[in-house]
Parts: structure tokens; C-alpha cells; sequence
């Protein structure tokens, strides 16, 4: 239940893109196509939930151990850079079918602050083991859902006919926020 | 005197012409995430404004004695560095204002303003320079924060960096302050940066 409660507040309560803000450059970045946006959204899910198990660990065996709490920003993202890097790696030998798909989005997941979003929210709320996997997972599971559906909303968008000054990044920013106050709608549900 | 022209140049790139949030669409997280009062939104440029020149200097310095295959990471080092010494300083000094960035603290290692510029110039120019370059871009990045804030700060309580400015009676627009009016003012901002282009 309470694994539940945790999931589905990261998820939908408080949306990292829509609600904490986090991510937003992929989001703006690469949804002008619903399929681009979705393979975004398979990468971010499994960097996310590698880098939120792997800060978990180094965290607690290594550096709360060695009393070097307060270095974690540094040793997080360079757990994160380097997992990108493996990642890439590892689904170029296993699977090239899949590393075609993804390829372009590995290198840009690293500077996504949701990823070291998860890893200090996860942190912070002294989540253990299990719970910081099931918090990633919400969060890469609202990240998809958030862009996914953003760039159906852009590819009508585009069909239609913007005003000038609008056209691009304003009338996107704009869909993003009604998106957003769609979002609110879900707050409160959990506390 | 042209180094001082040079330096103006910066500036006058930084904030107005090529304002790196405006017209780059660089460090949005940030810009969208923290911006609900004007102070807000200036402590979070000023923050990240700190850790850039910061940066900037220190990467040019190094950037001869790093091999150009792992430049990236170890920028992202030097920059999780200034970023961690901020956040002590902001804890120590006004833990205010580091309570409410809150979690955007230890992201300032991952805006991708930052980045860019490390990458794009304090990795080949020399230091002074670079210190210039990071100062205007901060600068740059302060002011628009603090406009975004401004603007929905007034509209979303009708104060303006925490002083009543509207009537108390004028009707606050909560929406402003919650997460859709970020969007939404960033959005009518650059539609009306936008129109005032074409006009010229």
C-alpha cells in the first residue's frame, strides 16, 4: 500500500515534469513525434531506475560509512554519467535493434535533471532500497506519460493554424500549461 | 579600451539580444520551477550566476591540461563542486531562501546554461574572458528569472519582491503561482518577444 502511495504520487500527484518542473529540456526538446517521445520516455525509465538503485547503494555503503554525506551531488552525477555510458554500451553489443531506437536520446539523458532529480528526492526522503526503485519507476512512468501525451497535443498543434508570434516554443509552452492545470487536478489526492 | 568594449558587448548580448533563457531556452527547469516570487527567482539567477563565473574561470584555466575525450565529465565535476560549496553557503547564510529553491539547489549542477558555456567558451578562451562571459550569462540569466517571478508574483498575490503593490482588493490570480502559470507566463513572454522582433 505504501509502495503503492509512492508510485502513484510520483507518478501523477506531483508530476516531475508537470508539477516539479524536472525534465523539461527533453520535454520541449523531443516531443514533435509521438514515437520519439515514447522512446525518451523507455530510455529515462531505465536510466532513471539504474542510477536511482546505484545512488542508493553508494550512498548508504559508501559514503554515509566514510562520513562524506555532503560530497553525494558529485558522486550521484558521476554515477549517472558514467551508468549513461554503460548503458549505451551495453544495448550496443546486445541488442542493435534496440540501440538504434534510443541511441540519439543515451548521451542527452545525463544533463536531465530528472534523473538527479529522482536520486536527491529519493535522498532526501530517506527512502530504502525497494521504495527508491518503486519512486524512479513512478517518476519514469509520469515522465512517459507526461511527454508522450505533450507531443500528441504538438502534433495537432501543428495542423493548426497558430497565430504568428505564437508559433514554436510560446503556443508549446502554452499547451504544456494547460496540460499542467489538467495535473493540478490530481493534487491533493495524496498528502 | 576595446577590452572594455568587448566586455559591454557581453553584457549587452547577455541581457537583452541573446538572453540565454529568452532566446537560448537554456536552464528552463530552474527558470520554471522556482520563479513564483521575484526573490525567488533572483536568489536562483545570483545562485547560478555564482557558480558560473566560478566555473567558467576555473574550466579555462584547466582547459589545456584536459585531455579532450573526458572534458565533459570533468567539467561536470568542477561545476558539482561549485555547486556543492553554494549550497553550504546558502545553508549558512540564508537558509530562507535555501529552503524554498529547495531541491533546484543541487540540480544547478545539471543546467544546461552552465554546461553550454563551459563547453562553448570557458574551454577556449582564457580566463579573464571566461570570468566576463560567465558574469554576463549569469546576469543575463538573473534578470530573466527575476522578470518571470515579478510578473507572476504580482499577478498570483499582488506584491512585488514580498511588498504590496496592487490594491488589496485586486483579485489574485492564485493559478500565476501554482505550476501552470509558469508555463503560461514564460509562454505569452516569448510570444511577446517575438512580436516585438517582427516589428523591427
Amino acid at each position: 500500500m505504501d509502495l503503492l502511495l509512492i508510485f502513484l504520487g510520483a507518478a501523477f500527484v506531483n508530476n516531475f515534469v508537470l508539477t516539479r518542473f524536472l525534465g523539461i529540456c527533453p520535454f520541449l526538446g523531443v516531443s514533435k513525434k509521438i514515437e520519439t517521445a515514447f522512446g525518451m520516455g523507455i530510455a529515462v525509465t531505465f536510466v532513471m531506475v539504474l542510477a536511482s538503485a546505484t545512488t542508493f547503494l553508494v550512498y548508504e555503503f559508501l559514503l554515509v560509512p566514510l562520513k562524506i554525506e555532503f560530497l553525494y551531488n558529485i558522486a550521484f552525477i558521476l554515477i549517472i554519467a558514467s551508468l549513461v555510458q554503460l548503458v549505451e554500451m551495453f544495448i550496443k553489443k546486445s541488442s542493435p535493434t534496440l540501440y538504434q531506437a534510443l541511441g540519439v536520446f543515451l548521451p542527452l539523458i545525463t544533463t536531465n535533471c530528472a534523473v538527479l532529480g529522482v536520486t536527491v528526492i529519493n535522498k532526501d526522503a530517506n527512502y530504502n532500497l525497494i521504495q527508491s526503485v518503486i519512486s524512479s519507476l513512478g517518476a519514469a512512468f509520469g515522465f512517459t506519460l507526461a511527454i508522450v501525451l505533450f507531443a500528441g497535443i504538438r502534433e495537432k498543434v501543428d495542423k493548426n493554424n497558430v497565430p504568428v508570434y505564437f508559433k514554436g516554443l510560446p503556443i508549446s509552452l502554452i499547451a504544456a500549461g494547460l496540460m499542467s492545470i489538467v495535473f493540478l487536478g490530481f493534487s491533493g489526492l495524496i498528502k | 579600451m576595446a577590452k572594455f568594449n568587448k566586455y559591454k558587448e557581453y553584457f549587452s548580448q547577455a541581457l537583452i539580444s541573446n538572453n540565454p533563457v529568452f532566446f537560448q531556452a537554456l536552464g528552463m527547469c530552474p527558470t520554471l520551477g522556482v520563479t513564483s516570487t521575484a526573490i525567488n527567482g533572483f536568489g536562483m539567477g545570483m545562485a547560478t550566476a555564482t557558480v558560473l563565473v566560478a566555473s567558467n574561470f576555473f574550466i579555462s584555466l584547466i582547459r589545456k591540461i584536459v585531455p579532450a575525450e573526458v572534458r565533459i565529465p570533468s567539467f561536470i565535476v568542477v561545476i558539482a563542486t561549485f555547486v556543492t560549496i553554494i549550497q553550504f553557503i546558502l545553508k549558512a547564510y540564508v537558509p530562507s531562501l535555501d529552503a524554498s529553491l529547495g531541491l533546484f539547489i543541487p540540480l544547478i549542477v545539471v543546467n544546461c546554461l552552465i554546461l553550454a558555456r563551459a563547453e562553448s567558451f570557458a574551454s577556449k578562451n582564457n580566463p579573464i574572458d571566461s570570468l566576463f562571459d560567465g558574469l554576463a550569462m549569469g546576469l543575463g540569466f538573473t534578470f530573466a528569472l527575476t522578470v518571470l517571478g515579478a510578473i507572476r508574483e504580482l499577478l498570483g498575490s499582488g506584491t512585488l519582491f514580498n511588498m504590496q503593490v496592487l490594491p488589496e482588493l485586486f483579485p489574485n490570480t492564485i493559478m500565476m503561482i501554482l505550476p501552470p502559470g509558469a508555463f503560461l507566463t514564460l509562454g505569452f513572454i516569448l510570444a511577446f518577444i517575438n512580436y516585438k522582433r517582427r516589428d523591427k
